[in-house]
């Protein structure tokens, strides 16, 4: 299998604080990877540094074959991005967001077009495309944003918490689009708080202070800390965790 | 000990375009611990802000501890703890100095209400000189509580305190509910995770300004109508795909480890040929087993109109 994240011993400091320890890892094309972890163990350090946005202190690291240090927008082309805290311009319709994220990863004018009103009809958006995102429900916000981050198809998607807050259906129909996103090849790179979630991942991997604890299948990992669901399991890895920063 | 009383509450928001909360009623009891379960855009945050008197209701009446939130809300505010859903304590000032500021504004002293807050205190004192601004997530929210606790409250208003917190720190949360409600404070908190719903004593279920339920815990689970199942096989991704093709199931959705389904006719029949369908389909491994609805398959049930 292809392997798109690829990291050997990825450290990064602030000081004398090590926010991400060694982290080593293998994600491969097409696979559903959950990076779990509690809050200030490193997921967000981490994150930055796969998508470009921050230079590790140490280590090695490419991402969709391009190195973390050298080949940062280049690999800015080639990934997409989606939080629940940032995902579109409120006060922009939601074809001009379609439009504004199409040119933003550079898609050409045509292509741009097409594949917005291919979208809107998709989401079943049509009567909605001249909407503002502000009046938008949560949920088709959020579906919004995530097929904005995949439109130019990326080799890899960072999803950071997609689903927060959103009701348990419109949470369910998000991941049936992320199904469909890794069934296309494009690799999914998620977190998340929902332990269900986790269960939908190909493999997971659990950071605590700073350091990668366990990756491996839910099954796997369940298999070996002996524990009924991957709440027992998070629980076990975590509750020894030092550092409780965000 | 106080209760809380919302009568056919309603809000809504610009000049009646947004409909945040439609003909809301329950009821709480004087010391229980309940809780308002719902995803972003239910209604929860309007319905707590109109509760701590900070908004008017447009319709209906609310009461805590017998006093109206309209006209007694002077009154209110001395009974009542609020802890809003976005961190409000005063990010330039100190740990200690938040905490002194709402006790002065309270009236009181820290050294009166400590023995209530000591237990959450004690994990956040060794960063008492810390500016508020500069504490991680989880000290942020257990000071907000030691703030909402300072004047010790009769009524504890907590507008989605778990939120975007990990397993552990939502479960040492619970536990530190449990031992407010133990001091005979009443406890009115709103979350948009299902799971957390099993430690409050009642819950009200909440979507797009409506109520869908106001029930224990057990007594929502009880009410789910028929049996639920539990399903799995190799591919589970094509499994939910060939499932929702199936005309035999009158619901289906993923769970985690397995799916969750319930047939439109439950009979040894019907099960039968689902399972000669997904053979048909070469699904392998398939397992199929009787299941505990939770309140999360309650709530997608109540959901579906």
């Amino acid at each position: 299998m292809d392997v798109v994240i690829k990291t050997e011993k990825l450290t990064k400091r602030y000081g004398d604080f090590i926010a991400a320890n060694e982290l080593t890892m293998d994600v491969y094309a097409g696979e559903i990877f959950g990076f779990l972890g509690a809050n200030g163990a490193g997921k967000t350090t981490a994150m930055r540094m796969l998508c470009g946005l921050s230079l590790p202190s140490s280590g090695k690291a490419t991402i969709a074959g391009y190195d973390i240090y050298k080949e940062t927008e280049e690999i800015k082309k080639h990934i997409g991005y989606m939080s629940q805290k940032f995902s579109l311009y409120e006060d922009l319709t939601v074809r001009e967001n379609i439009r504004f994220f199409g040119g933003i990863y550079g898609l050409p004018v045509r292509e741009l077009k097409e594949k917005s009103e291919a979208l809107l009809e998709t989401l079943g958006l049509e009567k909605e495309a001249k909407t503002l995102v502000a009046a938008l429900p949560l949920g088709w916000k959020q579906k919004l944003a995530f097929s904005v981050a995949v439109l130019h198809e990326p080799k890899i998607v960072f999803l950071d918490e997609p689903t927060g807050g959103v009701d348990p259906v419109t949470r369910r129909q998000f991941w049936d689009l992320i199904y469909a996103a890794a069934d296309r090849g494009i690799t999914i790179f998620v977190t998340t708080h929902y332990m269900d979630e986790a269960e939908y991942c190909n493999r997971i991997s659990m950071m605590v202070d700073g350091v990668i604890k366990a990756l491996d299948t839910p099954a796997n990992l369940k298999k070996q800390y002996n524990a009924a669901s991957m709440d027992d399991v998070f629980y076990e890895l975590a509750r020894g965790a030092k550092r409780k920063a965000d | 000990m106080s209760d809380v009383i919302v009568q056919h509450i309603s809000k809504t928001y610009n000049k009646g375009a947004v409909k945040a909360v439609t003909d809301v009623s329950f009821a709480v009891k004087p010391g229980e611990l309940f809780g308002l379960i719902g995803p972003d855009g239910a209604g929860k945050t309007s319905l707590f802000r109109v509760l701590a008197t900070l908004l008017l209701p447009e319709g209906g009446s609310a009461s805590l501890g017998g006093f109206d939130v309209v006209k007694d809300y002077k009154e209110i505010r001395k009974r009542l703890g609020y802890m809003p859903g976005r961190f409000s304590l005063y990010q330039d000032l100190t740990v200690e100095e938040n905490l002194e500021f709402f006790a002065t504004v309270f009236k009181t002293t820290i050294k009166t209400n400590y023995d209530l807050i000591r237990d959450i205190y004690v994990q956040i004192e060794p960063f008492k000189t810390r500016r508020a601004g500069k504490l991680s997530g989880g000290m942020k929210q257990k000071l907000a509580l030691c703030c909402a606790l300072i004047h010790r409250p009769e009524i504890l208003l907590l507008d989605e305190p778990t939120t975007g917190v990990d397993t552990v720190s939502r479960k040492e949360f619970w536990e530190m509910l449990g031992r407010l409600k133990a001091e005979g404070i009443t406890i009115l908190v709103s979350t948009p995770y299902m799971d957390e719903a099993t430690r409050c004593e009642r819950i009200a279920l909440m979507q797009d300004g409506r109520l869908l339920s106001v029930e224990t815990p057990a007594s929502i689970v009880a009410q789910y109508p028929g049996t639920l199942y539990a399903i799995r096989a190799a591919n589970m991704s094509r499994l939910l795909q060939d499932l929702r093709k199936s005309e035999m199931l009158s619901s289906c959705n993923a769970f985690g480890e397995y799916h969750h389904l319930a047939f439109r006719q439950d009979t040894p029949e019907a099960h039968a040929s689902l399972i000669r369908f997904l053979e048909v389909n070469t699904h392998e491994g398939v397992e199929l087993k009787p299941v505990e609805p939770t309140i999360e398959d309650c709530f997608i049930r109540l959901m579906q109109p």
